[in-house]
């Protein structure tokens, strides 16, 4: 897998929640940097223990993880790999004040009830800060290439949507008939939307109306800002430097979500470079050469249940294969324990440094 | 906790994958074959929980933000003209999506109202419980703090005074059950934990039930380990396989345990692919023993 990342700049890990993103992330990063690459891991809601295991109090900001951690695990890092964990709060204030034009405007959106209740808290506010972070490290901070975790919603596409739906927001009619100037609302009172907006205050209350239109107000007069934000960040997506990489679990679920958001990438023209399938389960031999026969019934069992499993991942392994056009996906068995610490790390970037074999198709472009 | 059935609302939340749509819909077969009339609701399109309980007798919804919105509306306005009227303006559907947490409040709003007496549709009978799979907890949260949200930002009007009503019944134990999933994971038990603390810092209450999920069989003594290591050959090494993963399982439980009054309740894995039916009423069964 980390071979097909080679020549890309930005790598981003989609799927549902729990099919392990983050630490899929953290090894492809991981690989990249022992090729030499200055890597830079955008991680969302990680363990406490891979956290602790880098060695870093992770912030809003990269920082760059001590080579001596990690060639104590049997790897030699000879690019740099950095870490962030994304804090939607401060990515909003801060991409509030890169674009507001003067202090006041700035204050006004910080200091507005509605922000300061919804901001970073809403279903979708780490969707979109999670790329608007991308953006600016991709812009500002000098790496060869970022790898950016998702985050845990239910449905990928939240993420790929997060930009648009900001737009669309700003665009709306809603908005223009709160951030019209005045004579411009006469003229619309004329024409019958003025009464549907006093029947929404009727539905909803004043107050409430009253509280939007200050936070519209202030955060409109960010709206170019933020349609051409959202706008480069759309060509960042779709750039050929970019790499989705889509990681499954073997479950129903998460192969519905893994095929589904597939589909939405090659419909999109979206970059997809990879699948990654997370914990699978590998069939056992059947006979048991145990003599004691309650240990062996006991085996027996277990071994059925391992087979039972080995059985649902290769099913779900073919069908995801073949849904996402992807002939020789990486495959990363289920360990015994969870991978939350560097030892998983590494056990994890082995399996993903593992070469396809020649002629392996680099994923459909279209 | 074993009064859970006796709530109007039980929200069933966890990191996504540990199962709640499953239990959710086992809840739904207890309550029903304990002669209540229930429904499960849930949020996101999915839909595994309608599947395991078709043919059951259990009703189930899928909620829809636009179709409660609309609902919401005509229950507001007492003219059919004036409420079709904005509908139809998309200033209400604009109003819906640009104001965060909006989707949160009317889909909670909706889960709530089925368990009402005066239906927002006229003639509808109240259900006698309401179990919602709700999102993965952190939207699932989301979701639970909405009414609050609004409640304090709208202030005084028809929002303030219905999130406030909403807000209300989710803070009360005696109504509204939060049930909290996760697997023997370490992320989802983290997971859990948080939602915890989160559900006890935002809405000043306990979660009721926590329900550990898919829990292997431990079924290897040292002493079996220590042959299965002198055996070899690959069927003692998928044993010991499962017995580290058993391993693992059991600190995930007793980390749990620790941080709970009592012990969670605990459903085992099944092999079944997908879960059927027979599963669902296996579950319900289980959880049946301790609700």
């Amino acid at each position: 897998m980390i071979e097909r990342l080679r020549d890309r700049r930005v790598i981003v890990c989609a799927g549902a929640g729990g099919v392990g993103k983050t630490t899929t992330a953290a090894a492809l990063a991981l690989g990249l940097a022992v090729e030499g690459r200055r890597v830079a891991v955008i991680t969302i809601d990680p363990a406490r223990r891979l956290t602790d295991a880098l060695g870093a109090e992770l912030g809003n900001e990269p920082r760059r993880i001590d080579p001596e951690r990690l060639a104590g695990h049997g790897v030699d890092v000879t690019g740099e790999l950095w870490a962030m964990t994304l804090d939607p709060r401060q990515t909003f204030d801060d991409l509030i004040a890169q674009l507001a034009t003067d202090e006041r405007t700035r204050d006004n959106v910080l200091g507005n009830r509605i922000y300061q209740q919804v901001a970073g808290a809403v279903a979708g506010a780490q969707e979109y800060t999670a790329i608007a972070k991308l953006y600016e490290l991709d812009r500002d901070g000098g790496f060869d290439a970022i790898v950016l975790d998702t985050p845990p919603s239910r449905s990928a596409l939240d993420f790929l949507d997060a930009p648009e739906r900001l737009t669309a927001f700003l665009d709306s009619q809603l908005m223009r008939a709160f951030v019209a100037p005045s004579g411009l609302v006469s003229r619309i009172a004329a024409r019958g939307s003025g009464a549907v907006l006093a029947v929404l205050t009727r539905v909803t209350g004043s107050a409430l109306i009253d509280d939007l239109r200050a936070f519209f107000a202030s955060v409109g007069s960010l709206s170019d800002g933020f349609r051409e934000r959202a706008d480069a960040v759309g060509a960042l997506l779709a750039d050929d430097a970019t790499a989705f990489v889509v990681v499954s679990s073997t479950e129903r679920e998460p192969v519905a979500e893994a095929i589904h958001f597939g589909r939405a990438l090659t419909e999109r023209g979206l970059p997809f470079a990879g699948l990654v399938v997370n914990r699978m389960h590998v069939a056992a031999a059947d006979r048991i050469d145990i003599q004691d026969e309650a240990l062996a019934r006991k085996v027996a069992r277990t071994v059925a249940e391992v087979n039972l499993l080995a059985e649902r991942d290769a099913t779900a392994l073919a069908r995801l294969a073949q849904e996402l056009g992807d002939e020789h996906p990486a495959v990363i068995p289920h360990l015994d324990t969870d991978v939350h610490d560097l030892d998983g790390l590494v056990a994890v970037h082995k399996h993903l440094a593992v070469p396809a074999p020649r002629r392996a198709r680099r994923g459909r472009k279209r | 906790m074993d009064r859970l059935l006796d709530r109007d609302l039980i929200v069933v939340t966890g990191k996504g994958g540990v199962g709640t749509s499953t239990i959710a819909a086992a809840l739904g077969l207890l309550a029903a074959s304990r002669g209540l009339r229930a429904i499960v609701a849930e949020t996101g399109g999915h839909a595994d929980s309608a599947r395991l309980l078709a043919g059951t007798g259990v009703d189930h919804v899928s909620i829809s933000p636009r179709a409660a919105m609309d609902e919401y509306l005509h229950h507001r306005l007492p003219s059919r003209t004036l409420a079709d009227m904005l509908s139809a303006s998309g200033m209400f559907a604009s109003f819906v999506t640009a104001t965060p947490g909006m989707t949160e409040l009317l889909t909670i709003g909706k889960a709530w109202e089925l368990a009402q007496d005066d239906r927002r549709t006229p003639g509808a009978r109240r259900y006698d419980v309401v179990i919602l799979d709700a999102p993965a907890s952190g939207h699932g949260l989301a979701m639970l703090t909405a009414p609050h949200t609004f409640a304090a930002t709208a202030r005084v009007g028809p929002i303030h005074r219905q999130a406030g009503r909403i807000d209300a019944s989710l803070r009360d134990p005696a109504q509204t059950a939060i049930v909290g999933v996760t697997t023997p994971e370490e992320m989802p038990v983290n997971e859990l934990l948080e939602l915890r603390v989160a559900v006890r810092e935002s809405l000043g209450r306990e979660v009721d039930a926590v329900i550990a999920n898919a829990v292997a069989a431990d079924r290897f003594s040292a002493a079996d380990v220590r042959a299965l290591q002198e055996a070899g050959g690959p069927a003692a090494s998928a044993a010991l396989w499962a017995d580290g993963r058993a391993r693992s399982q059991r600190n995930q439980l007793r980390r749990l345990r620790g941080a709970l009054d009592e012990p969670p309740l605990r459903l085992p894995q099944l092999y079944a692919d997908p879960l059927g039916g027979d599963e669902a009423r296996q579950l319900a069964t289980a959880l049946g023993k301790r609700l």
